[in-house]
């Protein structure tokens, strides 16, 4: 789960990480008032949409004075952003965060991700910091200091150190404070179950302060059951609706841009049969995971947000049951038909856990049903079916 | 016995008491593997369907000897329930919940390192040996003994592959499913180690899928130190980036964990590539003949 900059800088600020002054703004007029109430001759106007590279877009504005704020609060807000991580039909900007100015020395990169491979949480630290770190990455590896923290020692003072000396801080203040915010930040990744905590850029100031200018932070959808506080921040509108419908009920939906609805059981299947559906020359509607614990309410739901997508001109379900019983699905499959009148073709493949008997649900169901042998016939069926050859 | 599991394997379950738990117990018992008991904290000192329930782990293997645990304890209580397991000393740990959060894998990883067990999962389908032992919830009538190890990140996937083999009437000597978790127990290396080494595994194969290097890091592994012919493949092809494909693990966060990028350094080291998941069974079985004669 994500959350915006501004809520994002909260959090910072509960763990010693310094941000400066700012506050949340949904209309222009509302802009202008906020920036009024912030101790400051410069105004930072920031776009909060979930992605990033929003300054690129022009999303984050400099203001010298409040008719300034005015006019870029207008400019920025109702905007749709595209940027590098929105998708070329971009976002729209509903909320703006007012933020006061400072004085920049030196724009640094501070970042905490998982290390897969080791299992271990790995800070990152550059010099090049306010660009892309993708790029630093590529280009200049050298540049970025690594260090994987063990689990059972946590974060020690040589961490600390070993960033800020190694990113080129130099003041002796200014290295206890980076250390500081460093530190804090790991606290903040671990206590509330980050996947990502990024601060791009993290500066420091004319005056000798550790401050972050930017932030992003990623949370793990596992452990939002012990953080009822992160979930609180969720904003709707930056989600799809029909994927938070379909996690009500247990089902893991991503929407695509086919026009083959799927449903299949495990995550693997799923993205096996999106992907021989595109070998045989078709393209998926959705992913579409009912899981194991699905029941034929689920199934029917599934159905329901599959058929919700106007874009869908025929369904696949594709089905290996293990955990999952393929007559559970099936009487699923002939409940939906029958309740919402299924019109477009339907091409079923089940096998595993009572095969034979979710077959024998459907062959009584009387419903128009194509029945598939195995997967690439089940693919082929339902790519000739959108294309108009029949079966 | 092919790997890690056999007719030696005794098997407790930790969540035994749990509609699941019990299921997939009783499943494994009837498949033929050995079931002594599970332990569920509270209920110490009863009996569930025939078999004796502990309080702790540590009571549970001194009284019956097991050596392998399976896990069905909800995610908030699934990483202390694995901790318990090392604690005791178990040799094999099945973890099959999905939802673990990834800080609490990450203190599992940590209490790993150095202990007398290893971990099979999280958010995976189990292990079976054909004929012999089943840990987990995979259907255990499509599998066939044989020589051919199977491992996969995912379950349905595996299932699928170890259907086309046995429609082939190719069997198989060991299937682990590894997990869809970003952090999980035991990765593809550790398993392609242990089919190179057994005897009774003539062929793998490796199905993975995107996000992550776990699929990359064996290819080279394997070029290096495996004599026996690997075939693979890697769901997500169609997959968008940014995006989580039902498993934590399965994101593309850029670089080289694409199914594409994933296909072409599995190429570059020899392994024999499926591009369509249809086609694991039919390629394995040209390879065998290819092997056999």
């Amino acid at each position: 789960m994500n959350v915006h900059e501004y809520q994002a800088k909260e959090l910072m600020r509960q763990f010693g990480i310094k941000v400066l002054a700012g506050k949340v703004a949904k209309t222009v007029d509302e802009a202008v008032k906020v920036a009024g109430t912030l101790k400051t001759k410069v105004w930072v106007v920031k776009a909060q949409i979930h992605a990033g590279g929003r300054g690129k877009a022009g999303g984050v504005k400099l203001a010298k004075s409040l008719d300034e704020v005015k006019t870029h609060a207008t400019d920025i807000l109702g905007k749709t952003l595209v940027t590098h991580q929105t998708g070329p039909e971009g976002k729209k900007v509903l909320t703006l965060f007012i933020e006061e100015g400072c004085d920049i020395d030196h724009e640094y990169y501070a970042g905490l991700v998982l290390d897969r491979s080791t299992g271990k949480i790995t800070f990152m630290a550059s010099s090049e910091g306010g660009v892309e770190i993708e790029k630093v990455a590529e280009e200049t590896p050298e540049k970025i200091i690594k260090v994987a923290i063990d689990p059972a020692v946590g974060f020690t003072p040589f961490v600390g150190r070993k960033l800020a000396y190694g990113i080129g801080m130099k003041d002796k203040e200014v290295i206890k404070k980076a250390s500081a915010f460093f530190e804090g930040l790991y606290n903040l990744y671990v206590a509330k179950d980050c996947t990502i905590a990024e601060i791009n850029p993290l500066v420091t100031t004319k005056d000798g302060d550790v401050i972050a200018l930017d932030g992003k932070l990623n949370f793990d959808d596992n452990a939002l059951f012990r953080h009822p506080e992160i979930e609180e921040m969720r904003d709707p509108t930056e989600e799809s609706e029909k994927e938070l419908e379909a996690a009500k009920y247990g089902l893991s939906y991503i929407s695509l841009d086919g026009n083959i609805g799927c449903l299949v059981n495990g995550a693997g299947l799923a993205m096996g049969t999106m992907d021989i559906i595109k070998l045989h020359g078709g393209e998926p509607a959705n992913f579409l995971d009912v899981g194991g614990g699905a029941t034929k309410e689920t199934v029917q739901k599934a159905f329901s947000i599959i058929l919700s997508d106007e874009k869908v001109k025929a369904i696949l379900v594709n089905i290996f049951g293990g955990i999952m019983k393929c007559d559970i699905i099936a009487e699923g499959v002939v409940g939906a038909a029958k309740e919402l009148g299924v019109k477009v073709p339907l091409v079923v493949r089940l096998e595993g856990t009572n095969v034979a008997l979710g077959k024998k649900i459907l062959n009584e169901s009387g419903l128009a049903i194509i029945a598939a042998d195995d997967l690439a016939d089940a693919a082929k069926k339902v790519v000739d079916a959108v294309q108009g050859k029949g079966a | 016995m092919a790997i890690l599991v056999g007719r030696d394997t005794k098997l407790v379950t930790v969540g035994f008491t749990g509609k699941q738990g019990t299921f997939h117990s009783l499943q494994s018992r009837d498949y033929g593997t050995n079931f002594v008991g599970g332990v569920t904290p509270g209920k110490g000192g009863t009996v569930h369907e025939g078999f004796p329930v502990f309080n702790t782990m540590k009571e549970a293997v001194e009284k019956t000897g097991a050596n392998a645990a399976m896990i069905f304890v909800p995610p908030p209580f699934a990483a202390d329930a694995i901790l318990e397991c090392i604690d005791a000393n178990i040799p094999l740990i099945i973890a099959i919940t999905e939802g673990i959060p990834i800080v609490d894998m990450i203190k599992v990883k940590g209490a790993l390192k150095g202990s007398k067990s290893r971990l099979i999962g999280p958010n995976c389908p189990g292990i079976i040996t054909p004929g012999e032992c089943k840990i987990g919830i995979m259907p255990g009538h499509i599998h066939m003994p044989g020589k051919v190890g199977v491992i996969s990140r995912s379950g349905t996937l595996t299932y699928e592959a170890v259907y086309q083999l046995t429609q082939r009437e190719i069997g198989q000597s060991t299937c682990v499913g590894i997990g869809g978790d970003p952090v999980n127990g035991t990765n593809f290396i550790d398993m392609l180690e242990l089919f190179e080494k057994d005897k009774d595994t003539e062929a793998v194969i490796m199905i993975g899928e995107i996000g992550g290097s776990a699929e990359t890091d064996a290819a080279r592994w394997i070029q290096k130190n495996m004599t026996k012919p690997v075939v693979s493949f890697i769901a997500g092809a169609s997959a968008p980036a940014g995006k989580r494909m039902g498993h934590a693990g399965a994101i593309i966060s850029g670089g080289d964990d694409t199914a594409e990028a994933k296909f072409r350094i599995l190429e570059q080291c020899g392994i024999s590539i499926a591009r369509s998941p249809a086609e694991l069974g039919e390629t394995m079985e040209k390879i065998l003949k290819a092997k056999n004669g």
